[in-house]
């Protein structure tokens, strides 16, 4: 009885099974078919002209690429050259003081924002909003703030007080930190909604046990919950750190590395050199060592990351 | 330790009363648990007592001391969490010293102290790890050691074995009760489990809807509930709750059962002289499935015990007992049996009924009559 009734329910199974073999080999394919132009794409576009940046970069390549090897003479000659150090000593500056502002901030707000205060999503809305604008974008609307004539000194100067001065910009000793102010209004909200979710993380019976143990408030932020935060610091670390060595729209929109030099940019060091003075070389070089700069980051970032996934599992 | 007096404790968030009015006075080394339904108010009672909520009405006193307005960390308690909320950054011994450390003892009796209670509680090779690296059973130590290292008046324990196996929860419950009996100290332990409530407590305070609707020694809630909510509370199988009439029959108050088809008039006990009164009147008799059991003759002579014949419906088998369903007035009711004497499904069988201990609610409020 039972038996007949298996056979049955097999035959009648029999007609959609074939549509269904047909279908189970379209699921099969479709996520590959789906994926294969983004990955030729990522093989092409980004592995591909990583290693014929890297070739290039061996060559003597001037307005246009040749394919002439010279061996190291571009290396030599970039690390010669008194304006690549003037880059390098401006990414340092810039570097250390955006990512340390923005976290900085981007904690406070979290940590204020974390008080169970009124229209808290309208605020992270407005905090997060920066996050949104293109470089350029943010780079050209400070410009037009921090321009001497137009912006800030002539707006204070207009409400009366006459000998305001605010030209950082044009002064070639602090043009560096116009980026730095630019950089860090446009990034501190995106570091705030990171912290704001470690914070949300923090087990609420912690911070009840922290009070009965007779912790401050302030003790209870600094000895329990700003530790118990250190992987979101390391992510936010690694995160704007390889925004500050990529840094090129926002500085070349806001100062284009002037005046003169003053706040030039590794990568625009590397697109001024490649692609308007004829340095084809000398910008493949450059732009290899940002590349192993930005390697020499992330590398033991994912390390530790894909360590710890494994350690939990 | 100390002692611990709740008057008239309220809690409201808003227009939601949690709390409305408790009254406890708990005595220096009493082991007092809160019991009850998630959301009848246990953990704010204990938050409240923590000082991590503020009361909105009432007084709490340690001591004799009023500490109703009192910081938490003023107030000389301690709280172990079900969360265990071990501070994950920092190692056992940190984690035991903190507390410590914050009142600016000398190093010296810090270390004697996290010392002293990591070989109370056997966690002396586990001090150099963190949090993280430690099972539950481990952390749940190290909760408790945090608890103990500051001498504190008052233990407060939030539903501290939710979070364990069954077997290590067992474990844990004896070393509790152990811990109790060799400090001797005041503890107020909130639990959802009613097993847990019995084995530990020396009271049991079991909560409803923000009152507390017994107060009283595991024993007397278990034998003489106060209502049929407590009642059904505490134990497991639950109490039988079987819908009857009070009737006067052969000069004696009786209920009216019927079982398989027959009729039976079974007194109650002579202690319950209240029933006189509402004879005529319908009632529930609650009765413990242990109370039903097989035949035993040496019990059977015994004149507050009756044998009846039922029809089993279902049997469940759980090691020392089997529970045996039937029905009774058409409503189904536990018994509990000897395993080799239960019957099969379908089958019929004796069953003894012992009312010496049943008790009677009033089918409307659930009052105990």
């Amino acid at each position: 009885m039972s038996e007949s009734k298996t056979a049955d329910l097999t035959s009648v199974a029999m007609t959609p099974r074939r549509n269904s073999r047909m279908g189970d080999t379209l699921a099969y394919w479709m996520p590959k078919l789906v994926l294969s132009p983004t990955l030729i794409i990522v093989l092409v576009f980004f592995y591909g002209f990583i290693l014929w940046t890297g070739y290039l970069s061996f060559t003597n390549s001037r307005m246009l690429p040749s394919y002439d090897l010279v061996g190291w003479a571009n290396y030599v000659r970039l690390f010669n050259n008194e304006r690549w150090f003037v880059s390098l000593r401006n990414l340092a500056v810039y570097s250390v003081l955006f990512i340390v502002i923005c976290l900085a901030i981007g904690l406070s707000l979290a940590i204020l924002l974390d008080q169970k205060i009124r229209a808290e999503g309208a605020l992270r809305t407005i905090y997060l909003y920066p996050m949104a604008l293109s470089f350029i974008v943010t780079g050209t609307v400070w410009k037009w703030m921090l321009n001497p004539q137009v912006g800030i000194e002539q707006f204070v100067r207009g409400l009366g007080w006459e000998t305001f001065r605010f030209d950082w910009l044009v002064d070639p000793n602090f043009s560096i930190y116009t980026i730095v102010v630019a950089a860090v209004w446009q990034s501190s909200g995106f570091v705030m909604a990171l912290f704001l979710a470690g914070l949300r993380g923090v087990d609420d019976s912690i911070i009840k046990a922290a009070q009965i143990d007779g912790a401050s408030r302030f003790m209870i932020y600094t000895r329990i919950i700003i530790p118990s935060l250190r992987p979101v610091f390391f992510s936010a670390f690694v995160m704007l750190a390889h925004i500050a060595i990529k840094s090129f729209d926002l500085a070349l929109a806001l100062t284009g590395g002037g005046p003169g030099v003053s706040s030039d940019l590794p990568a625009i060091f590397m697109y001024q050199m490649s692609f308007t003075r004829n340095q084809m070389g000398l910008g493949a070089a450059s732009a290899m060592i940002m590349l192993l700069t930005v390697v020499a980051i992330l590398v033991p970032y994912l390390y530790s990351e894909l360590r710890t996934k494994k350690h939990e599992h | 330790m100390a002692s611990l007096n709740i008057t008239n404790v309220e809690k409201s968030f808003g227009h939601t009363h949690i709390l409305k009015g408790i009254n406890m006075d708990i005595q220096d080394g009493e082991f007092i648990i809160l019991v009850g339904p998630s959301g009848c108010g246990k953990s704010t009672l204990m938050n409240c007592i923590a000082g991590l909520e503020e009361v909105t009405g009432g007084q709490i006193c340690i001591e004799n001391h009023d500490i109703t307005g009192v910081l938490p960390k003023d107030r000389d308690i301690a709280m172990v969490f079900q969360s265990y909320a071990l501070y994950p950054n920092m190692n056992v011994h940190k984690n035991i010293s903190f507390a410590l450390e914050i009142r600016k003892l000398p190093k010296a009796d810090i270390e004697r102290e996290v010392e002293r209670v990591a070989k109370l509680l056997q966690i002396e090779h586990l001090l150099d790890r963190k949090p993280g690296q430690l099972s539950g059973g481990q952390r749940q130590r190290v909760a408790m050691g945090r608890a103990l290292a500051r001498h504190p008046k008052i233990y407060l324990f939030d539903e501290p074995l939710s979070n364990l196996d069954a077997k290590l929860r067992v474990e844990m419950r004896t070393e509790i009760k152990k811990l109790h009996q060799r400090l001797g100290t005041t503890i107020v332990y909130v639990t959802h489990d009613q097993i847990e409530a019995m084995t530990l407590a020396d009271r049991i305070a079991v909560m409803k809807d923000g009152h507390i609707q017994q107060f009283g020694t595991p024993q007397e809630v278990y034998d003489n509930p106060a209502n049929r909510f407590v009642a059904g509370f505490m134990g497991s199988p639950s109490m039988n709750f079987i819908d009857t009439e009070l009737v006067s029959h052969e000069g004696q108050v009786c209920v009216k059962l019927l079982v398989l088809d027959q009729l039976h008039y079974l007194p109650t006990p002579s202690e319950e002289q209240g029933l006189k009164e509402r004879v005529g009147q319908k009632v529930v008799l609650g009765i413990r499935p242990e109370q039903i059991t097989h035949v035993i003759p040496h019990y059977a002579s015994n004149p507050s015990t009756f044998i009846v014949n039922a029809k089993i419906d279902v049997i469940e088998p759980t090691g020392p007992d089997t529970l045996v369903l039937v029905k009774m007035n058409e409503q189904e009711v536990n018994c509990r049996v000897e395993p080799h004497e239960a019957g099969k499904p379908g089958e019929t069988m004796s069953l003894m009924i012992n009312m010496s201990k049943t008790v009677f609610f009033d089918p409307i409020t659930g009052e105990r009559l």
